[in-house]
């Protein structure tokens, strides 16, 4: 079983699939639930804290917008643990949103500098190219180390 | 308690920079409750076209299409707070665009706001209060004469001031450099009675602004404890004579600035700070304490000066007062000095904070620093406009406070107050 991370990391569909294939997805959710589930935080909505973009000097510099470098708090340990990826460009809105371009730029950026099996893939704009879409996916995730066939 | 103030977040950031609970918690303090507009989907794909700002990042076209909702009335609020992140450049751009859209297609009170991990509940209430208070109290703040025996205590960084009005007229002064904040209160207060030849009992009505009002208003028992934006607009308005119509209220303070986009005397759209002390009041007073002469004299002195002649950017107070030394030893005169110094610091301020507000005329300066006659004129240089400059523009704050509370002797003080 791998570890893959998935972009968008917000991504429900993805994350099932990466599931449903015998791997263990790394998204927004696992980051998320986190902080939600550490006791005697009081900063809703996600119990993120000024602490979060200081954590996320590690990835941007401190002229780096603060929410970018919070965003990077969650998602950076993801990206250095992923064993795998599965990039989806231009994704729809309703598909997974991470909310800020320039913290996409350095997610994507920082999980091809990782040298991990990627499987970069453009949104599919009709019902063709989405079969050939959830294809892809089953392949690259079959074919990594404890994949469902 | 009256129903809360309903703010309307239009935002990208917050939440992941750890400030969304500062946020709700400067609401919370002035009895308002944020919430975020719903939209569908649809509505932020039809939205985004619409609007025609080509924004890549997915939170800045959910707050365009917010916007479009609040704006289109499918969605009711009493004022929108708008944040972004600090050092973003995209979000600026739309932070502006939204505000512009808003104020220039709805009555809804906007402030815009850029924070960082380290903004807090505390630096945001005197805006959240501001915004409140337009949405809530606008009979008071339609108060445009001054009725009984009031006083108004301005309790600001540098200084603090009283002032005693009766029927319109003021007929008492106070003005002491702020040490001790109820000290210097009781100082100027005893000031401006013994001066207006009345007594403390025979006030009818009280307010205090500035950052000890809370202190002092509970202290004296103010019947108006409120911040300094919507007090300062009306102590202009009301002293420069305009009323109605349109203006632009700049306060360059001790601390941190304000600009006020006014419309009837109430505050339109505002912003309130400044990035460094270069931008305020404080670098002039350093600038008249290193060439020797009294704050009073820096604005004659800097009539005198070329600003042109001393390179000097004072985005930093630091650097600002190593240009200022350099300048000096390289043989500068005194006048050139101190007139680059205020054009540095009208500089900083146009660039920082002009840029955010819809500036109408007339321009109107108030404070401490509108005495300082270069600076106005530098201002004024930079706005390509004549400043009005009111009588006792120093006291403006003390003054829009006694007017104010006036509005407490019958009672038209407006919901929630």
């Amino acid at each position: 079983m791998a570890k893959v991370f998935i972009y968008p990391a917000t991504s429900l569909i993805l994350s099932d699939m990466v599931e449903r294939w015998g791997h263990s997805p790394l998204g927004a959710a696992v980051a998320v639930r986190e902080h939600i589930q550490t006791p005697g935080l009081d900063s809703p909505p996600l119990q993120m804290t000024p602490d979060d973009p200081k954590r996320g000097l590690k990835y941007a510099a401190v002229e780096v917008p603060s929410g970018v470098r919070g965003r990077m708090s969650l998602f950076g340990p993801l990206i250095e643990e992923a064993d795998a990826a599965i990039i989806v460009n231009d994704a729809d809105l309703a598909f997974g949103c991470m909310g800020c371009a320039r913290t996409n730029e350095l997610v994507k950026y920082l999980i091809r500098k990782r040298g991990i099996p990627i499987l970069d893939l453009v949104y599919p704009a009709c019902d063709e190219d989405g079969v050939a879409f959830v294809a892809a996916i089953k392949a690259f995730l079959s074919d990594l180390p404890g994949g469902v066939p | 308690m009256s129903q809360p103030v309903r703010v309307a977040q239009l935002s990208c950031g917050p939440e992941h920079s750890g400030v969304q609970k500062e946020i709700y918690d400067a609401a919370a303090a002035v009895n308002a409750e944020m919430f975020f507009p719903d939209v569908t989907l649809n509505d932020i794909r039809e939205s985004y076209g619409a609007f025609g700002l080509e924004a890549r990042s997915a939170d800045l076209r959910l707050a365009i299409a917010r916007a479009k909702a609040l704006v289109e009335g499918r969605v009711d609020a009493d004022a929108v707070f708008i944040a972004t992140c600090f050092r973003c450049a995209e979000a600026a751009i739309v932070r502006n665009e939204l505000r512009r859209y808003i104020h220039e297609n709805s009555d809804l009170p906007v402030v815009s706001y850029s924070f960082t991990e380290r903004t807090t509940s505390g630096t945001l209430l005197t805006r959240m209060e501001a915004l409140t208070t337009i949405a809530r109290r606008r009979a008071l703040l339609a108060r445009e004469v001054q009725e009984g025996l009031t006083m108004g205590v301005d309790s600001g960084s540098s200084t603090t001031k009283a002032i005693v009005m009766q029927d319109n007229e003021i007929i008492g002064f106070g003005w002491v450099p702020t040490t001790n904040v109820l000290g210097s209160a009781e100082e100027v207060i005893t000031t401006a009675l013994e001066e207006a030849g009345v007594k403390r009992t025979d006030l009818e009505a009280t307010g205090t602004t500035g950052y000890g009002r809370f202190l002092i208003g509970n202290k004296i028992g103010a019947d108006l404890i409120q911040e300094e934006l919507t007090v300062n607009s009306k102590g202009a308005v009301f002293l420069a004579d305009r009323q109605h119509g349109e203006a632009t209220v700049i306060d360059i303070g001790g601390m941190d600035n304000k600009a006020i986009s006014v419309q009837d005397g109430i505050p339109g759209t505002f912003t309130m700070g400044g990035i460094c002390a270069g931008a305020s009041g404080r670098f002039l007073e350093m600038t008249a304490k290193r060439l020797g002469v009294d704050i009073t004299e820096l604005g004659p002195l800097a009539m005198k000066g070329l600003s042109a002649e001393v390179p000097m950017n004072s985005y930093c107070i630091v650097f600002g007062t190593q240009s200022l030394v350099n300048a000096l030893a390289a043989g500068s005169s005194a006048e050139d000095v101190a007139a680059a110094a205020c054009h540095s610091v009208a500089e900083q301020v146009f660039e920082q904070q002009l840029q955010e507000i819809d500036i109408k005329e007339p321009v109107i300066m108030v404070g401490g620093t509108s005495l300082i006659e270069g600076l106005v004129h530098e201002m004024g240089k930079l706005l390509q406009t004549k400043i009005v400059v009111p009588p006792h523009s120093q006291y403006i704050g003390s003054v829009g406070s006694a007017l104010l509370a006036s509005g407490f002797i019958r009672g038209d003080i407006g919901e929630g107050a």
